[in-house]
């Protein structure tokens, strides 16, 4: 990545404000932080421009597969950890199909790829692609399942033989939908570079001696390849580890640009495939292979995938809603607090462990805690109130509302404020469950 | 022995010593709080704390978590006498390593983990919590019998290193200090824990020698997500799926850089066990 000074060097210097800051070293820090893009500049020259493009290309190549909206871009990786920058672009898995399959029974791959996707507060978690084998050894077979694939399956397509031949076969026959070639072995990594150029198609280039994988990169590139993956094939956690961990480690620190791509781990071999895959999602890898996928190893993976690709410069936020938890009526208390995703979890899951019917207002406190967005004056009473108005909670329930315990102090004013009554709550979220259970009781006894 | 490592987590890469992971069988005095297929993988066991452990012992757990929720004074309020025989029959029955918990109440646990630690002279127990606002009695009472303590800091690196320094001022060596910086599960923030582990371990490794203790991770808290454990069939069966969700949780905290983790289900703790074999394994 460029710094800031190497930016600034290439940049006009007239301090001309039309990028819209206010210096030309100020736009130069902006780019080096990745906040502004070299176009924001109308006067920068095409010769400036090109010198830029190539030192400020990610260390680590975007190689892109599939088409259309399901468009998977793999790599662009900056750091090592992610608490230095947000990871780029989020690990993708795919599951396996063979040529040789009878039809009913790549139906049913499809059929289990397709239902692998879920809902989580706004985000859809999906599985991303499949990975067609040929093992039929007939170009004919891979080519026609290929062609049938594609036209079923519009997410990106993974072709995997060890024959140049066969891959290039299916490969023109799906050239369109931007298949990912995979498995060549060593002596067919420059036939298959030279239509993976010609044809646009990216590849991947496979060994497990890292010396060797790095002569086949050098050799597919000589060929006229660009986008390539690199596949450590791996046989067991310890290698998945070692072999991404150094790949990385080469491209970002030593600026080794032959290590310089995407990553893909086929753990199909491998005894535990959600140990592995859950490996291979904080370690570098940009495509993990996976013959099969479970449901209830769905789900804790994506949410694995979501949690290490979240920026960490960003505290994550929750919608301002009312969220209703354990069926609640016109009667159940209503509760309230911050949209800090972490806040919010934990008040939910007490709030359901008590199993006690709730209202759960969340107020936008632009990702604070309580505490802190009380100090910040970004969670007052009239912050609740209008986000009461906003739901219309007061009308859904008569119930008391709870303020949170470390907020007490805003009880009064906010009772004022909506006309209710107004119950200091716990200042820890643990003690919610045992709470609502008194609230409960006292109120019974009224 | 736990901690010790001279490098990120099993990298054979950067040459260091690699100390142990170790895992900690969960054990509780109450366990009406857990799902019924969990519970039914022991087998009846979960109904004494002494089985339990010693069916963790089976399971090859590398030592126990016992978490004392009886002496919580708004529900059973169990005695620190009463404790204390929970903890010796259960240091019995296992004969490992013993994490001792009280019921998350200050005052009572400085109460039952006092007379713990006096009973249990010499055992060399893991004492937990000790936090920034009540160390004193717990770390008082681990020092005077030769107990270790668990410091207890919310999810912050900076809060950590805070609490080892408090507790180093009050006399307690870094030796007998094991760091919970707060590992919270998968969708529940994991992403933040994950980083405060890693920075942690990458200081320590840097040389902050007030960050150089072995680090310990609560997998178990994974099955406190709603999705681990909700009555949904369409997300596949609770033992499975809870076990999972611990699975990913306790694996990620030992590549961030745990020393330690507690489990609850024997499922995770055969996938941890196996994952930690084979990261440990010399090529």
């Amino acid at each position: 990545m460029a710094t800031a000074i190497e930016y600034f060097k290439l940049l006009p210097k007239t301090n001309c404000k039309d990028c819209g800051q206010p210096t030309c070293l100020a736009f130069a820090m902006l780019l080096a932080n990745q906040k502004a893009e070299l176009d924001d500049c109308p006067h920068i020259s095409q010769e400036a421009k090109d010198a830029l493009a190539e030192s400020s290309a990610p260390p680590v190549r975007t190689v892109e597969i599939g088409s259309g909206e399901r468009l998977l871009p793999m790599g662009g990786e900056t750091v090592l950890f992610r608490h230095e920058r947000r990871f780029v672009n989020p690990v993708a898995y795919a599951l396996t199909l063979d040529d040789d399959w009878a039809p009913e029974l790549r139906e049913e791959t499809l059929a289990k790829a397709e239902s692998l996707a879920f809902d989580r507060v706004g985000m859809i978690f999906r599985l991303d692609a499949l990975c067609l084998r040929c093992k039929s050894g007939d170009p004919d077979t891979f080519s026609a399942v290929a062609k049938e694939l594609a036209e079923r399956w519009d997410g990106p397509i993974i072709l995997q033989s060890s024959e140049a031949s066969l891959l290039i076969t299916a490969g023109e026959a799906i050239a369109s939908h931007k298949p990912l070639l995979h498995g060549v072995d060593a002596a067919g990594v420059e036939e298959l570079a030279a239509f993976s150029k010609k044809g646009g198609c990216p590849m991947s280039v496979s060994s497990s001696d890292l010396r060797t994988l790095a002569e086949l990169v050098e050799k597919a590139r000589a060929a006229g390849a660009e986008d390539l993956v690199l596949d450590p094939v791996a046989d067991g956690m310890k290698g998945i580890l070692e072999s991404n961990t150094a790949l990385r480690r080469s491209a970002l620190k030593r600026k080794f640009k032959t290590f310089g791509y995407p990553i893909l781990n086929d753990v199909t071999a491998l005894e535990d495939p959600l140990a592995a895959a859950t490996l291979a999602t904080v370690r570098y890898s940009s495509l993990v292979i996976l013959d099969d996928l479970p449901v209830e190893q769905a789900l804790p993976l994506f949410t694995l995938r979501q949690n290490i690709y979240t920026d960490p410069q960003v505290p994550i936020q929750v919608k301002q809603d009312l969220y209703p938890i354990n069926d609640p009526d016109e009667d159940s208390p209503i509760l309230f607090t911050t949209n800090f995703s972490l806040t919010y979890f934990t008040v939910r899951a007490d709030i359901e462990k008590s199993r006690m019917p709730v209202w759960l207002q969340v107020v936008d406190t632009e990702g604070l805690s309580v505490l802190t967005a009380y100090s910040a004056g970004k969670f007052n009473p009239e912050h609740v109130a209008a986000a009461f108005e906003e739901s219309g909670v007061l009308a859904k329930s008569s119930g008391p509302v709870v303020v949170p315990g470390l907020v007490a102090r805003m009880s009064g004013k906010l009772e004022i404020e909506i006309d209710r009554k107004v119950i200091v709550g716990t200042n820890e979220s643990t003690a919610i469950p045992r709470h609502l259970k008194r609230l409960a009781e006292s109120r019974a006894q009224e | 022995m736990a901690g010790g490592d001279q490098g990120m987590p099993f990298l054979s890469l950067d040459e260091g010593f690699q100390g142990p992971r170790l895992l900690a069988g969960e054990v509780v005095d109450d366990a009406s709080a857990f799902p019924e297929e969990l519970l039914a993988v022991f087998d009846g066991a979960t109904e004494d704390p002494a089985r339990w452990a010693a069916a963790w012992k089976e399971l090859g757990a590398d030592l126990i978590c016992l978490r004392l929720l009886s002496t919580d004074p708004e529900t059973g309020g169990a005695s620190p006498e009463d404790a204390v025989e929970t903890v010796k029959a259960v240091y019995a029955a296992s004969e490992l390593p013993l994490i001792v918990y009280g019921c998350g109440n200050p005052e009572r646990d400085a109460a039952t983990l006092s007379a713990v630690a006096e009973a249990m002279a010499g055992c060399r127990l893991l004492l937990a919590t000790v936090e920034e606002d009540h160390y004193k009695t717990v770390s008082a009472a681990a020092m005077a019998h030769g107990h270790a303590v668990l410091a207890f800091s919310n999810l912050d690196i900076n809060l950590a290193k805070q609490m080892n320094i408090l507790l180093s001022d009050f006399g307690v060596d870094r030796k007998d200090i094991v760091m919970d910086p707060l590992y919270a599960p998968l969708g529940m923030g994991l992403d933040y824990s994950y980083s405060v582990n890693e920075r942690i371990r990458l200081a320590a490794l840097s040389g902050d020698r007030m960050l150089q203790c072995p680090i310990i991770s609560d997998a178990s808290a994974a099955w406190d997500v709603g999705d681990a454990t909700s009555d949904d069939p369409e997300l596949g069966d609770i033992l499975a799926r809870g076990s999972n969700w611990e699975i990913v949780t306790g694996l990620s905290a030992l590549l961030s850089g745990a020393d330690m983790l507690i489990v609850r289900s024997p499922l995770a703790m055969a996938s941890l066990k196996a994952s930690i074999a084979a990261l440990g394994e010399v090529q």
